[in-house]
């Protein structure tokens, strides 16, 4: 299916879609996340039977400011869907779809690890990269590259711009 | 950490007035441990030889590559996403490099294509090698391990002849490729296509019938074609499965539409199918790389030609290695002031990237490699998202191990091919 066909069927679904670089996007609501990709996956038309990746992009500046995205994929059909969730700077929070696609369970801890996005219904719900202990969620554009003490053979070794030798 | 389990004594003897308690035992395998790829941890619940529950623990290799990009140029975000899955560094250039393009809205000039294609399939050879040569090792095959790094080292000479590097190379940059093939590159990899079917061959005489390689990878580790789809499984992992699923065939990219090669499958689903694939995939790939080389015959630019995203510097063979053209190095320092201005702009500053967000997935030798790039529309990228087939592929090791002997996970775990820079990223 060509993009703007599979937009125009989306549509039928969530009607908020942007084709852009023959890519489509849905943008859904929070709430309305399981019902629509649920509709996409059983679908006939659609059968978007496949989670490739699900991610998310901090946008301090804009509201909502958390974007998850759900790259989703119809092994059937061959084509792809962006599924876009916009969450609020505060609490954002979302509902897990590990339920329906077990492959989420890793990404959505990563997402958790590094935006400290919470995924409502989750298994499992703990760091996955970072150390289970860490403070803060460092791929939030609020926080800087670096400047961090390492653990090193027991002692705290500071970060390259703090070190005095 | 330990998990206890009681069980009624066996056989309900009626002199052992209390019950038999049969603890499970907690181990954990890695991170530091020959058999695990790197760094990788299980967490193993055990019942005597067989494992009840496994946890793989991940996370030891994390770098920050992602968040490290954003902090630097689109065209220096390259040697970052190289680094990620070391064992296939062209397949993250490449994926990495046409997402940018998608963005940009170029194409890289057909004879970067072929080179594109051509280092990425002498790569998934170099990957599958390692795979064998280590998990040959970690099954007790050692001279399977030394043949496999042999073979590979011949690979990585003709990387380091064509690239001045023999892992993370960075050729491939944003609109092609950084030089071309050297003249003598060509036929050492013709020597390399001519003597690899030999090779290959040399390996399945080893293996294929090799009654204690069939014993520790027949039937072990099986994952129905179901259970692969659910965890996400892509690659060599989902196509033993019996799931004809390759992104080079089903959403083609970089011209691989116009390369005769098949999608290997077998439908046993166990350790030994996963070995028959990635050997076999080996052959489909020579095949690939001989088009590759008929088609260099035609000389070609291997960059777009548009100054605003080009790389201004110009690479040439000196007798030290690779290195700056001096013709080059004369021009902007010597002749003309705007070439400086120019070059310094490039290499600061670099190419902007117009607002927008792609995925864009390649056929890594573990499966499907996907980026996800955001621009913001400034000179660096806003967020790199990896989506790497080892991480997601890692899911279903639990699934696999389950229910089998300590001794199988080993076989299993070596059966994804893992690789943990990408797995932590």
């Amino acid at each position: 299916m060509i993009a703007f066909e599979l937009a125009g069927r989306v549509r039928a679904t969530s009607p908020d879609v942007v084709v852009s670089r023959d890519e489509v996007t849905a943008y859904v609501q929070p709430h309305e996340l399981l019902r629509a990709v649920a509709t996409f996956r059983d679908d006939g038309d659609l059968s978007f039977d496949s989670l490739s990746s699900l991610t998310v992009v901090d946008w301090p500046e804009r509201t909502p400011r958390f974007w998850v995205a759900y790259e989703l994929y119809s092994m059937v059909r061959r084509h792809r869907l962006r599924v876009k969730v916009g969450l609020p700077a505060e609490d954002p929070r979302v509902p897990s779809i590990t339920p329906m696609f077990p492959t989420a369970n890793w990404h959505e801890r990563e997402a958790w690890d590094f935006f400290g996005v919470v995924f409502d219904g989750h298994p499992d719900l703990v760091r996955i990269l970072l150390p289970d202990d860490w403070d803060g969620f460092p791929l939030r554009k609020t926080e800087e590259l670096g400047g961090v003490d390492t653990l090193y053979h027991g002692a705290f070794i500071p970060p390259v711009d703090r070190r005095t030798t | 950490m330990s998990g206890s389990r009681t069980r009624p004594a066996p056989g309900g003897d009626p002199m052992s007035e209390t019950e038999i308690r049969q603890e499970t035992m907690v181990i954990n395998m890695g991170p530091q441990h020959p058999s695990t790829h790197g760094v990788l941890r299980l967490l193993l619940e055990l019942d005597g030889e067989t494992v009840v529950t496994c946890k793989p623990i991940v996370g030891y290799l994390h770098t920050g590559i992602e968040k490290n990009t954003e902090y630097r140029t689109w065209m220096q975000g390259i040697t970052y996403v190289t680094r990620a899955d070391y064992l296939s560094p062209f397949f993250n250039e490449l994926a990495y490099c046409l997402a940018v393009e998608r963005l940009l809205g170029i194409e890289a000039p057909p004879r970067a294509q072929v080179l594109r294609v051509m280092f990425c399939e002498m790569n998934r050879i170099a990957s599958h090698l390692v795979w064998l040569a280590t998990s040959g090792l970690e099954l007790g095959a050692v001279s399977v391990m030394l043949y496999g790094f042999r073979e590979r080292e011949q690979i990585l000479d003709v990387f380091e002849a064509a690239t001045g590097l023999r892992m993370n190379h960075a050729y491939i940059r944003i609109g092609g490729v950084i030089m071309d093939l050297p003249q003598e590159s060509t036929e050492r990899i013709g020597d390399f296509l001519d003597m690899m079917p030999g090779r290959i061959h040399d390996f399945e005489t080893l293996l294929s019938k090799n009654p204690i390689w069939l014993e520790r990878n027949v039937g072990v580790g099986v994952l129905p074609p179901e259970d692969a789809l659910r965890f996400g499984v892509t690659g060599p992992t989902l196509r033993a499965s019996g799931v004809p699923r390759d992104v080079r065939k089903d959403e083609p990219y970089g011209g691989y539409e116009t390369y005769d090669f098949d999608v290997i499958t077998r439908s046993a689903a166990d350790c030994f199918a996963r070995y028959e694939v990635r050997v076999e995939e080996m052959k489909q790939s020579l095949r690939i790389i001989g088009q590759c080389l008929e088609r260099l015959g035609e000389p070609g630019p291997v960059m777009v030609e548009d100054p605003k995203v080009r790389w201004p510097a110009q690479l040439e063979v000196g007798p030290d290695g690779i290195g700056n053209s001096e013709a080059y190095v004369t021009h902007i320092m010597e002749e003309s002031m705007e070439a400086l201005i120019h070059h310094f702009k490039m290499v600061t500053e670099g190419i902007h990237v117009p607002e927008g967000e792609t995925y864009l997935a390649v056929e890594s030798p573990r499966g499907e490699l996907g980026y996800y790039v955001v621009s913001d529309g400034e000179h660096r990228p806003y967020r790199v998202k990896i989506r790497d087939p080892s991480f997601v592929n890692l899911q279903a090791a639990a699934e696999m191990v389950q229910g089998g002997l300590i001794a199988d996970t080993i076989a299993v775990i070596a059966s994804i091919d893992p690789v943990l820079g990408g797995v932590d990223r």
